[in-house]
C-alpha cells in the first residue's frame, strides 16, 4: 500500500519573496517541531517546518545527549517516577498529565527504535532507551520528516505571525538567510516549536534559542506560564560550551587556593558554586569517577571531552576552571500556556510544543535537565501536530481570508531611529546572567533590572523600522527583553521559594502560593494567579 | 569557536554551509569561508557533518585563537570528533554504545 501524502504548494510571490499553502506551519525543526511535523502529516495535512537553522543541527538537543523520561509500563515504576520529582518540582506537576507524557513517551522512543535508531544493548541482552545522541537523533528526525512529505525551510527563522480578521492565527513570514528573501506561509495552523530562551549564552546548542517564538505568540496576544522557573545555570568549563551536568556529579569544587568549596555539588548544591563564583574562579575535577565510570563517560558523551582533549586537560587529574551558564527557559519550565491535551494556546489556530511551551505540567518549577524534556518534546510534539492537523481540517476552505501581520517591534514606522540588536542583547544579558540577579532574587534587585528593562522596552517600542539585513538580529534582542520581563515580573509576584525560584527575602516555600503565575503583555506586562488542578479538584469537592 | 577550513581537504561540497545553525560559513567560487565566526556557538556539529575531516572547531568559546594548521594535522584531532560517535565507515560501531544507563541516578 503506497501512502498518499500531500504537499505544501508554492504560490506566486512577488520579487523577493516566495510563498506557500500549507494545512500546518511549523516553526522549530528541533525534536518537538519535527514529531509535530510529522503526526501532522500522518494525520493528512500539508506540513511546512521552517527551522530558523538546520533541521537536524538546529537547537538544544542536536549539540548534546539528552536522558529520555523513559520508564517501562510497569504501574509501579510509573508511579515511582512521577512520585520522585514532585518534591523538587515544588508540588506543581499534574498527575495526568505526568502519566499521559510517560505513556507517550514510551510509544514514540519505541517507533524510533523501530526507524533504527541505534539504542545500546545491555549485558542482558535489553535494549536501553532512557538517553538519545542529538546528532544521531536529529539526523533521523529530519529523515523521518522528509520522508513525511514535509517540505522543510532551513536557515529562514520566522519573524512575524499572521492573523485573519477573527484574529486566528493563519501563518508566519520571515527570511531565508541564505537567499537574501522573505517567506511567507498561509497555514490553517501553527504549531510554535521554536525552543526557550537562553539569552545567547552559549550554553550547549542554544545560540539559536532566543525566545523568538514567544515574541510571536505575545504580539498576537498569547499567554504564557510559570516564567519565574526561568533560571537554570548549567556548569561548563570556563573557556568552552559543553555543559554536560551529569558528569559533574562525579567532581570535586575547589577554589583558587585549592581548598574546598563548602557544600559545592552539581545537584542539590550549584546555589553554593555560584556564591564561590561571585567571589572568584572556582575548578572542578572528575576525582570521583572510577576506571569504569570514565570508560562509560567517554563512550557515552564524546562531545563532553572535546574541550579537555583539545586544550590538553585530563579531567580526571587536573583542576579546571568551570563557570555556569544561564539556560533561562530551555531548561526553566516557564513557556507558552497550554489550554487543552492537544497544547493549543489561548489563541485559536495556534498550538505550542516542546520548550516554547510551559513543561510546568510535568515538571511543576524544576527540570534536572534533559531527561523531562525531551519527554515533553516528543509527547507535546505529537499532541500540537495532531491537535494542528485536525484544527487545520475542521476549519475547511480558507483560500479568502485577508491576512495581516502582527509584529510590532522592529517593523513599525516609528520616529525614532531603529535600535542596534547587539547592544541590546547585551544590555539584555546584562539583567538576567549575574546571579545576584537571576539565580538569587529578591525584591529590590528584582524592580531594579525591571525598571532598566521596561525603560528598554519603551526605547524598543518607539524605534523605526529595522535595516532588512538586521531585521532578524532585531527581533532576537527584542525577545529576549520581552522574555526578561515576564521572568522577572513573574518572579516578583512569586513571593516565595518554590522549585529552581528562589528569592532571599521569602527564603521558604509557602503552602498558599501552590498555583501558576500567568503572565503576558508587551507594552505593559501583566501577571495574574491560577490554581493548581488540585486546588480546584478540592474546591469541587466541598 | 570554527577555526579551520583546511584547503587542502575541503572539496567545496558546502555541506558545513548547510549544517551550521548559526549560518556561520559563507560559499564562494572556491572553498566555504568563515564568514560570521563570532555567530558560532561551538557545537562542533560541523565537524559531524564533513566529510572530509577539513574543519577544526576551537574549544574556546568566547576567543578566537590562533591555530597552527601544520601542526594540527600532525595530531589525529580533525575527525576526531566523527570518529568518536562513529559517523565515519569504520566506525560505525561506535553508534551504539551509549552507557548513559549505567551513569544515571548518580
Amino acid at each position: 500500500m503506497s501512502i498518499q501524502t500531500h504537499r505544501a504548494e508554492r504560490l506566486p510571490a512577488q520579487p523577493g519573496s516566495v510563498e506557500f499553502d500549507a494545512d500546518v506551519l511549523v516553526l522549530g525543526g528541533g525534536p518537538a517541531g519535527t514529531w509535530a511535523a510529522v503526526s501532522a502529516a500522518e494525520r493528512g495535512a500539508r506540513v511546512l517546518l521552517a527551522d530558523k537553522g538546520f533541521c537536524g543541527t538546529s537547537g538544544a538537543t542536536a549539540a548534546a545527549g539528552t536522558g529520555v523520561w523513559y520508564i517501562d509500563p510497569d504501574p509501579a515504576l510509573r508511579e515511582a517516577a512521577m512520585a520522585n520529582r514532585e518534591k523538587m518540582g515544588g508540588y506543581l506537576q499534574d498527575r495526568r498529565w505526568m502519566a499521559r507524557v510517560l505513556d507517550r513517551t514510551y510509544q514514540q522512543s519505541n517507533r524510533l527504535a523501530d526507524w533504527g535508531y541505534p539504542y545500546p544493548v545491555d549485558e542482558h541482552g535489553r535494549s536501553q532507551r532512557n538517553s538519545l545522541q542529538g546528532p544521531e537523533y536529529m539526523r533521523l528526525m529530519r529523515k523521518r520528516t522528509k520522508q513525511a512529505g514535509v517540505a522543510i525551510l532551513d536557515h529562514s527563522p520566522a519573524l512575524e505571525l499572521l492573523v485573519d480578521d477573527n484574529g486566528a492565527v493563519a501563518g508566519a513570514s520571515g527570511v531565508r538567510r541564505q537567499k537574501q528573501d522573505r517567506w511567507t506561509v498561509r497555514a490553517k495552523a501553527v504549531v510554535i516549536a521554536t525552543g526557550g530562551c537562553a539569552f545567547l549564552s552559549k550554553t550547549l546548542g542554544s545560540n539559536v534559542l532566543t525566545g523568538d517564538g514567544y515574541l510571536m505568540a505575545a504580539e498576537a496576544g498569547a499567554e504564557f506560564t510559570s516564567m519565574e522557573f526561568s533560571n537554570p545555570y548549567a556548569i561548563s568549563p570556563a573557556f568552552g560550551s559543553v555543559t554536560k551536568t551529569l558528569f559533574y556529579g562525579w567532581a570535586t569544587f575547589t577554589y583558587a587556593d585549592g581548598s574546598v568549596v563548602p557544600g559545592a555539588a552539581s545537584k542539590g548544591g550549584r546555589s553554593a558554586i555560584a556564591r564561590a563564583l561571585l567571589r572568584g574562579p572556582v575548578y572542578a575535577r572528575l576525582d570521583k569517577a572510577d576506571d569504569g565510570v570514565q570508560r562509560h563517560m567517554r563512550v557515552s558523551q564524546p562531545n563532553f571531552f572535546l574541550p579537555f582533549d583539545r586544550t590538553g586537560i585530563d579531567p580526571f587529574r587536573d583542576r579546571f576552571p568551570v563557570t555556569l551558564r544561564l539556560e533561562g527557559t530551555v531548561r526553566g519550565t516557564g513557556g507558552l500556556r497550554i489550554i487543552d491535551d492537544a497544547c493549543a494556546t489561548s489563541l485559536p489556530g495556534l498550538y505550542a510544543a516542546g520548550d516554547a511551551a510551559t513543561r510546568e505540567l510535568i515538571c511543576g518549577g524544576f527540570t534536572g535537565g534533559g531527561s523531562h524534556n525531551a519527554a515533553w518534546a516528543m509527547s507535546s510534539g505529537l499532541w500540537a501536530g495532531q491537535g494542528a492537523a485536525d484544527y487545520a481540517r475542521q476549519i475547511g476552505t480558507t483560500t479568502a481570508r485577508r491576512l495581516l501581520s502582527a509584529a510590532t517591534v522592529a517593523f513599525r514606522d516609528r520616529p525614532r531611529r531603529a535600535f542596534d540588536p547587539a547592544a541590546l542583547a547585551k544590555a539584555v544579558q546584562g539583567e538576567v546572567f549575574p546571579y545576584e540577579l537571576n539565580y538569587f532574587r529578591d525584591a529590590s534587585r528584582l524592580n531594579g533590572a525591571l525598571a532598566r528593562l521596561d525603560a528598554g522596552w519603551r526605547d524598543v517600542a518607539e524605534a523605526g523600522p529595522a535595516d532588512p539585513a538586521d531585521v532578524f538580529r532585531a527581533r532576537e534582542a527584542a525577545a529576549m527583553l520581552a522574555t526578561a520581563r515576564w521572568m522577572y515580573r513573574s518572579a516578583l509576584a512569586r513571593q516565595e521559594s518554590r522549585g529552581m525560584h528562589r528569592r532571599d527575602d521569602f527564603p521558604d516555600q509557602d503552602g498558599r502560593q501552590r498555583h501558576y503565575v500567568t503572565t503576558g503583555g508587551l507594552d505593559e506586562v501583566w501577571t495574574s494567579v491560577r490554581p493548581h488542578a488540585d486546588a480546584v479538584h478540592a474546591e469541587a469537592a466541598e | 569557536m570554527i577555526e579551520v577550513i583546511d584547503a587542502e581537504r575541503c572539496t567545496s561540497c558546502d555541506i558545513c554551509v548547510t549544517a551550521c545553525p548559526t549560518n556561520v560559513f559563507d560559499k564562494t567560487d572556491g572553498i566555504p569561508v568563515i564568514a560570521r565566526q563570532s555567530d558560532c556557538q561551538t557545537c562542533f556539529l560541523c565537524e559531524l557533518y564533513c566529510p572530509e575531516d577539513a574543519l577544526y572547531v576551537s574549544p574556546f568559546a568566547d576567543e578566537a585563537q590562533l591555530i597552527d594548521v601544520v601542526m594540527l594535522k600532525r595530531t589525529d584531532v580533525l575527525g576526531s570528533y566523527r570518529r568518536a560517535v562513529g559517523w565515519t565507515d569504520d566506525t560505525r560501531d561506535r553508534r551504539g554504545v551509549d552507557r548513559s544507563y549505567l551513569l544515571f541516578g548518580h
